[in-house]
This record gives C-alpha cells, sequence and structure tokens, in this order.
C-alpha cells in the first residue's frame, strides 16, 4: 500500500512567539522551527504499519518554501520513503492545502492519508477534514489506535463521551492524536541515508489551485498581560476585593 | 542501569570528528573542507540546532571571518549592526561616572552580532561544503586507544530515569575519526575529562572563568541608537569582585544586555543573577528598558584564564580549540575571533601535518596566541581589587604586555570564604520592578526544555553534605550562583533540609561544575536536543 504522510513546518513548540516588530505577522527571523509534532505522529505511525508487516511505500509532502526541505529530510530520517515538497513563498490555508495534498494523493493513488489533527501554529484543525471530503473517502479523525487490516483501517477516537471505534474503509483519511505513539529518534546513520532519498519539489503553482485565500488576517496582537495578583490581610478585605471586582 | 559494554551500537567513520558547532569547530571544519575537499568531516552539536546553545556579547571583530569567508559580509544575519560609539562609565549606586575607553575595547570597525545567528550561518556554509552537521546528537565520552583519542561515543537516547533503556531507547553512535577536536566551548565535559586524562594543564596557571547573563530587549520606540556600545564596571559589586557590564544598542529598538561576575568571587552568600538585575535598574540603564519587554535571554560562563592557564591544546589524536581550551580574550572581552582563528589554524596543522602534533606551540606562536600573551596579566590584576586592576591594566597596557612577568590565576572552586569569614559586605540593593522577576522567570526566556524522564545530568557526588558541611561552611552556594534555580535545598520530611536537582532548568553554563567548593558536581550532557534554544543571543 501507498500511505501519504502530511508534514509542515511550522515554529516549534519550545519558542516563544512573538509578533515581528511592524505587526504584519509572527516573527520567524532567527527562530527555530520544526515539524509539526501531530504530524510527527503521523509519520511515526505510517512507519510502525509498515514495520508491522504490511507492505508499504511511506511518502512525505509538504507545503512551504525551500526551507521545508529541512523537515523533509527529518520525515526522511525517520524513515520515510520518499518526499515531495510542493513549493511556494505565500501563505496556504487549510483549504488550498487539502486541495494539494489531495492532488498528490490522487497521483500517487495512496491508499492512506495520515496527517496531525492539527498543526501547532494555526491551530485550524480543518486540512484533514476538507482533504476527505474533497476526495469523496471516509475520515478517521482524532485517531489513539489504528489498526489497518483487509483494507480497513480501524480507528479509537477519543471523544467527549469517552472512546468510540470506528472502521472506515481504505482509501481513507486518518488525523492522528497525541496518544497514538510516541515518535522515534532519528538515528545519525539514517539522517546520512536520509540525504540520498528522494526529495522532489512541485512549484505549488503548477496544481492548477487558485491561490485565492478566503480568510483575510485583519491584524496580529499579542495576548494581554497578565496582571499581578495582589495580596490580601484578611478574609474580610478578600470579600471586600471580591464585591469590588463584581465576583461576589 | 544500562550496561555500557553490551549496547550494540553503529559505528561511522570519518577523517575528522568535530565535537561541538560554534565558531571554533566550524571555522575548523569550514577551513579544512576548503584545504581539502576530500577530507570526510563530521560536527556534532548537543543543541537542538545550530545556535541554540550559542550565548555571546557579542561585538565581532571582522577580520577573522573576512578570512574564513568573506562572503558572510553581504549574509542576511538575524543581527547585525556596525558598531558605532564606544562609552565606559564606573557606576556608582546613583552615578555614572565616564572613564576613558580601554583601547582594547575600541569597537571601531566591528559589528553587533548575535552568534546564535552567526553560528547558524556557518553551519549551512558547512552543510554546503558537504560537511555531516548533527544537531542534536551529544558527544559523551572520548574513545580511546592505546593512549590516543580514537573518535567520539554519541550519548544514548530514550534513557529512562532509572537509567534503563525506555521504549524508544536509541544508542549512541560510536563515531571513529583519525582527528577529534574539541570546540566545546568554556568547560566543556568531554574536554575537561581529556585535560585530565593527558594532564594538559600541566605546569599551566589554573583557569579562572565568569558567569555572564544575557538579555535581549524590546523598548519603547526612539531610545535606541544602533551600533552604540558602553560598557560600566563599579556597581553593583564591591571591588573584591570582578565584574561588569555590556549594552548594545541594536536596530528595531532592541538592544543586548547583559553583565559577568568573575566566578572567583569570595561571598559564599553573593547572587550573581541579582547583581545583573541590580546594575539593570541603575537610573542611567533603568530608563532605557523601563516600558520595554524581554526577548530572550541565557546565561554562559566564559574563560577569564588568558595565556598562562591555556592548557596544552594537542594531545595524541585530538585537539581543543576555541574556548574548549580557552583562547578568549578578556580586556577586549571577545572570544569569537579567537575562536575563529584556532579553529582555522587548527584545520591548516592537520592539513600540512595528518596530525594533532605541534599544534599548541603553532598556536602560541601565531597572531591569535601572540595577541592573547600581550594582555596575560590584566586579568589576574584585578585579583588585588578593582583599583589595583584598574592601574595594572593601563601599565600592562602602555607597555604593550612586555613586562618580564606574568601574573598568576587562581582556581575559581577554593575562592570563596566560608561563612564563619564574615565575607559578604553590605549590598544596598534597591527594590526590582522590571522583568524578570527572578530565575525561574528568565529562565522561561531561554526557552530551555529537558525530557524529564531522563536522568539528571547533573551528577552530584556526596548529596549528604549538602544539608550538613556545605550548608554549615558555605550556605549552599549551588542555590546562588546557579542562573537557572537547577540547585534548591528542600524540605526532607524529616526537619531537615535536602538537595533537590532541577536538571530541567539547566541552562548549560556550567557554573556548577566551576564553582561548587567541594569540586563534586560534575555537568554531563543530557539527551542530545535538550538545553536552552536561545533565540538571537
Amino acid at each position: 500500500m501507498k500511505i501519504l504522510v502530511g508534514v509542515k513546518r511550522v515554529i516549534d513548540y519550545n519558542v516563544r512567539v512573538q509578533l515581528k516588530s511592524d505587526g504584519s505577522g509572527v516573527e520567524t527571523n532567527g527562530v527555530k522551527m520544526s515539524v509539526n509534532p501531530f504530524d510527527e505522529i503521523a509519520i511515526e505511525e505510517a512507519l510502525r504499519i509498515r514495520e508491522s508487516g504490511v507492505e508499504a511505500e511511506i511518502i512525505a509532502v509538504s507545503i512551504g518554501t525551500k526551507d521545508a526541505q529541512q523537515q523533509l529530510r527529518t520525515a526522511l530520517a525517520m524513515g520515510a520513503d520518499r518526499a515531495v515538497l510542493l513549493e511556494t513563498d505565500s501563505e496556504v490555508q487549510s483549504l488550498d492545502a487539502a486541495k494539494a495534498l489531495l492532488s498528490i494523493a490522487q497521483k500517487e493513488e495512496v491508499d492512506l492519508v495520515l496527517v496531525g489533527k492539527q498543526a501547532i501554529d494555526d491551530d485550524a484543525n480543518q486540512t484533514g477534514q476538507m482533504l476527505a471530503a474533497l476526495w469523496g473517502r471516509p475520515q478517521a479523525t482524532f485517531t489513539s489506535e489504528l489498526t489497518i487490516a483487509d483494507g480497513k483501517a480501524k480507528s479509537l477516537r477519543e471523544v467527549d463521551a469517552g472512546l468510540e471505534l470506528i472502521e472506515v474503509d481504505l482509501p481513507a483519511l486518518i488525523t492522528v492524536d497525541l496518544r497514538l505513539n510516541e515518535p522515534r529518534f532519528v538515528k545519525m546513520p539514517d539522517i546520512m541515508k536520509a540525504k540520498r532519498k528522494p526529495l522532489d519539489t512541485i512549484a505549488f503553482a503548477d496544481l492548477g489551485i487558485s491561490e485565492s485565500p478566503k480568510l483575510e488576517t485583519v491584524a496580529y496582537e499579542p495576548p494581554p498581560v497578565r496582571q499581578a495578583g495582589a495580596k490580601v490581610a484578611d478574609v474580610p478585605a478578600l470579600i471586600a476585593a471580591l464585591k469590588d471586582k463584581g465576583v461576589l | 542501569m544500562t550496561d555500557q559494554n553490551e549496547i550494540e551500537r553503529d559505528v561511522m567513520e570519518y577523517d575528522v570528528c568535530v565535537v561541538g558547532a560554534g565558531p571554533a569547530g566550524l571555522a575548523f571544519a569550514i577551513r579544512l573542507k576548503q584545504l581539502n575537499p576530500e577530507q570526510m568531516i563530521c560536527v556534532l552539536e548537543k543543541g537542538s540546532e545550530l545556535g541554540m546553545h550559542s550565548l555571546s556579547g557579542a561585538v565581532l571583530e571582522p577580520a577573522a571571518m573576512d578570512e574564513l569567508l568573506p562572503e558572510w559580509r553581504d549574509a542576511k544575519l538575524p543581527i547585525k549592526v556596525e558598531a558605532k560609539d564606544d562609552k565606559f562609565f564606573f557606576l556608582t549606586k546613583k552615578k555614572a561616572i565616564r572613564f576613558p575607553n580601554p583601547p582594547q575595547m575600541n569597537n571601531h570597525g566591528n559589528y553587533i552580532i548575535s552568534l546564535g545567528g552567526l553560528v547558524k550561518w556557518l553551519g549551512e556554509q558547512a552543510e554546503a561544503l558537504e560537511i555531516d552537521v548533527f544537531p542534536g546528537f551529544s558527544g559523551k565520552e572520548a574513545l580511546i586507544e592505546d593512549g590516543k583519542v580514537v573518535g567520539v561515543r554519541c550519548g544514548d537516547m530514550g534513557v529512562n530515569a532509572d537509567g534503563t533503556p525506555g521504549s524508544a531507547f536509541a544508542p549512541g553512535v560510536d563515531i571513529r575519526a583519525k582527528l577529534t577536536v574539541m570546540g566545546e566551548g568554556c568547560r566543556g565535559s568531554m574536554s575537561k575529562q581529556l585535560i585530565k586524562r593527558f594532564e594538559l594543564d600541566k605546569d599551566k596557571s589554573p583557569q579562572t572563568y565568569g558567569l555572564g547573563f544575557k538579555e535581549l530587549w524590546k523598548v519603547p520606540a526612539g531610545r535606541v541608537t544602533p551600533g552604540s556600545i558602553q560598557h560600566t564596571v563599579g556597581w553593583p559589586v564591591d571591588t573584591k569582585t570582578y565584574g561588569g557590564s555590556f549594552l548594545y544598542h541594536l536596530d528595531e529598538d532592541r538592544v543586548y544586555i547583559g553583565y559577568v561576575v568573575g566566578l572567583d568571587y569570595q561571598d559564599p552568600n553573593f547572587v550573581p543573577f541579582e547583581a545583573f538585575q541590580q546594575f539593570k535598574h541603575h537610573p542611567k540603564i533603568k530608563a532605557l528598558l523601563e516600558g520595554g519587554e524581554i526577548l530572550s535571554s541565557g546565561a554562559r560562563t566564559i574563560i577569564e584564564g588568558g595565556f598562562q592557564s591555556l592548557p596544552k591544546m594537542e594531545m595524541p589524536g585530538a585537539l581543543l580549540i576555541g574556548c574548549a581550551a580557552g583562547t578568549l580574550n578578556v580586556p577586549k572581552i571577545k572570544g569569537i575571533h579567537m575562536a575563529l582563528r584556532s579553529g582555522m589554524f587548527a584545520a591548516k596543522h592537520f592539513h600540512e601535518k595528518q596530525s594533532s602534533e605541534g599544534f599548541d606551540k603553532v598556536f602560541r606562536e601565531s597572531i591569535a596566541g601572540q595577541e592573547l600573551k600581550k594582555v596575560r596579566n590584566i586579568r589576574p590584576g584585578f585579583n588585588k581589587g578593582f583599583w589595583f586592576g584598574m592601574m595594572n591594566a593601563a601599565l600592562e597596557t602602555i607597555t604593550f604586555g612586555k613586562l618580564p612577568w606574568t601574573i598568576k590565576n587562581h582556581s575559581d572552586h577554593d575562592a570563596l570564604k566560608k561563612l564563619s569569614d564574615n565575607a559578604t559586605p553590605e549590598r544596598p540593593y534597591v527594590e526590582r520592578d522590571l522583568p524578570p522577576r527572578d530565575r525561574l522567570a528568565s529562565v522561561y526566556f531561554a526557552a530551555t526544555e529537558h525530557d524529564e524522564s531522563q536522568p539528571a545530568h547533573l551528577k552530584v557526588a556526596d548529596t549528604n553534605i549538602c544539608a550538613t558541611t556545605c550548608a554549615e561552611e558555605y550556605g549552599n552556594p549551588c542555590t546562588k550562583f546557579c542562573p537557572a534555580n537547577v540547585y534548591e535545598m528542600i524540605d526532607d520530611g524529616n526537619g531537615g533540609k535536602k538537595l533537590q536537582i532541577n536538571a530541567a532548568n539547566c541552562v548549560h553554563c556550567k557554573a556548577c561544575d566551576i564553582k561548587d567548593p567541594y569540586e563534586i558536581i560534575t555537568w554531563t550532557t543530557p539527551e542530545g536536543g535538550s538545553g536552552p534554544n536561545y533565540q538571537n543571543l
């Protein structure tokens, strides 16, 4: 089977996100970038499917600037077979990302698309669902346990009421949740091997997707600064303070 | 515990293995590849990415970069501001008295940069030359066979806190190389092992260090004069303590502000972090920062021993370069150009001789070695107090370091006086209101991260003395000098105290390894990729 894994380049989760000085967006100059942690879990799951005995080719796909090659190399070093970069310098919103990934899924005739449930930069949680809908194939989102057998995928999902087990026919789209697995450490010899694995670049513009952003960003603002707390002397003072704030 | 001998490890072979992707290591790798493109070189870096553990002032003297990669001048570095005017002040609690600029501190033609940014760019150039750069991999120990360094063992990944292999365990690779180059920076953990093993510090003056703090601030518009450089001495440290500040104005309303304290300070109650924060509240400084915000911060020890403390820089199969040896020029307060040069000289030497032998002499006689020799007596002059140090510095400067003596350094770990000696001077500190509130708040701006399921990488050989001998004699100075609040004495549940090591806070400065009076703290490398994630420091 063929597995497509989405790999998004995002600001690393350790970074304190800051606004650009002109307020036009988020500062990425000199900032550490990484594979979206949920996508890393998706890569790991694809590898585990292959290691469980299923014959599988794993294709890592990213959308973004040339710099996203770095994240694709990480996916290759983890064990993906090849990678495709859909290169663009513009911002790509969820719907266009879904269309772009779909074009590769269809071209490659993949049996499974694995993506993170969301990316930690815009937290949109849309691309997977949109892709499945456009593709006309089943989807299993927020998967925390996955088994593939007999042309079907069984997904255990974390939902509000507890756990839900669903079964979907392949080809299908799966979005993965945090508890699905623990991604492996990349090994040094595998980094060397990854340098020789194929990494194709396709211009995003050549995919025939009209880059018409549906959302317009009006402004960026940092969250309000948390106000320092105050100490009160005794209980009556506390009650008075709470009344003062209209809480009581 | 994992039996180190029973683990099956991958072995990789290189001509040269460089430990540490800082300016020294990368300059070495790049220069060697320029001289001989056939050389197979790898560079290990414990930081999660290049530049993440690099912290320096930093004013760069550009000549060495011009020699290594002249195109650096057109490179798009995240921070690069031409140095403009220099000012030098002596501070009292309320006033700032202008002193003449020490000639070593003339910065005309220099650039204010982020060392992390420069290192990242150097790494890209190295990769373009087909040097294998491995961020996220730490060098754990040197492989030594028949008295010769034959390579490096990388740290294991995915080890549980009790030392057993975890579910994602990945054993560290053994890298075998004809030459191993230590570019770990100040007080490198493997360099320390090698200096001891090969007695490289024999007949040398003890090494001495400083602890530097640095913050990147964004301040309200209109206060910054890009390129303006200011250094201070004096308040808030007393004249027995060596310490001073730097303040570099950048573009986009940003400034670098930092403070360096000599780790040979004597008072066990002294808190270097507090001295830095107090300095920021001097009326001359506070006015600049007030209303601004911190973008990032960090701390790192620096070498202050200079020429007489420089260990032998060669041993069979390996070299020490940059501040892993200790090439920083203290009066200039600059180390980057020296690190670059030491790396370049080492590359040239290895290219010509195919051996580490003879490099120590080559370096000492080089322009870099001579630069260091000339200023050798300035820093140790301050051991006799601030005013003696200033006069001695002037004398050494006007005689170009040609006076026929060399003042010895002393080691830092035995500089502390005991509590019973009443060495704590009065410190009329002000109440602070600028951020960060405390050391924990400061660590937040260092974006430091360690997977807490790994074993603590700070090894304290005997924790029993913490609550007894040390508490009594020195009052647990580790809880005071650590810039990241790693060491805490907490309630042991039996009415006593015990040491708690918050290893996850560590910013890899190495101060504990240096200053602990009993020499029982050993800094080791944690899992690769752990540690601070400095942005533009």
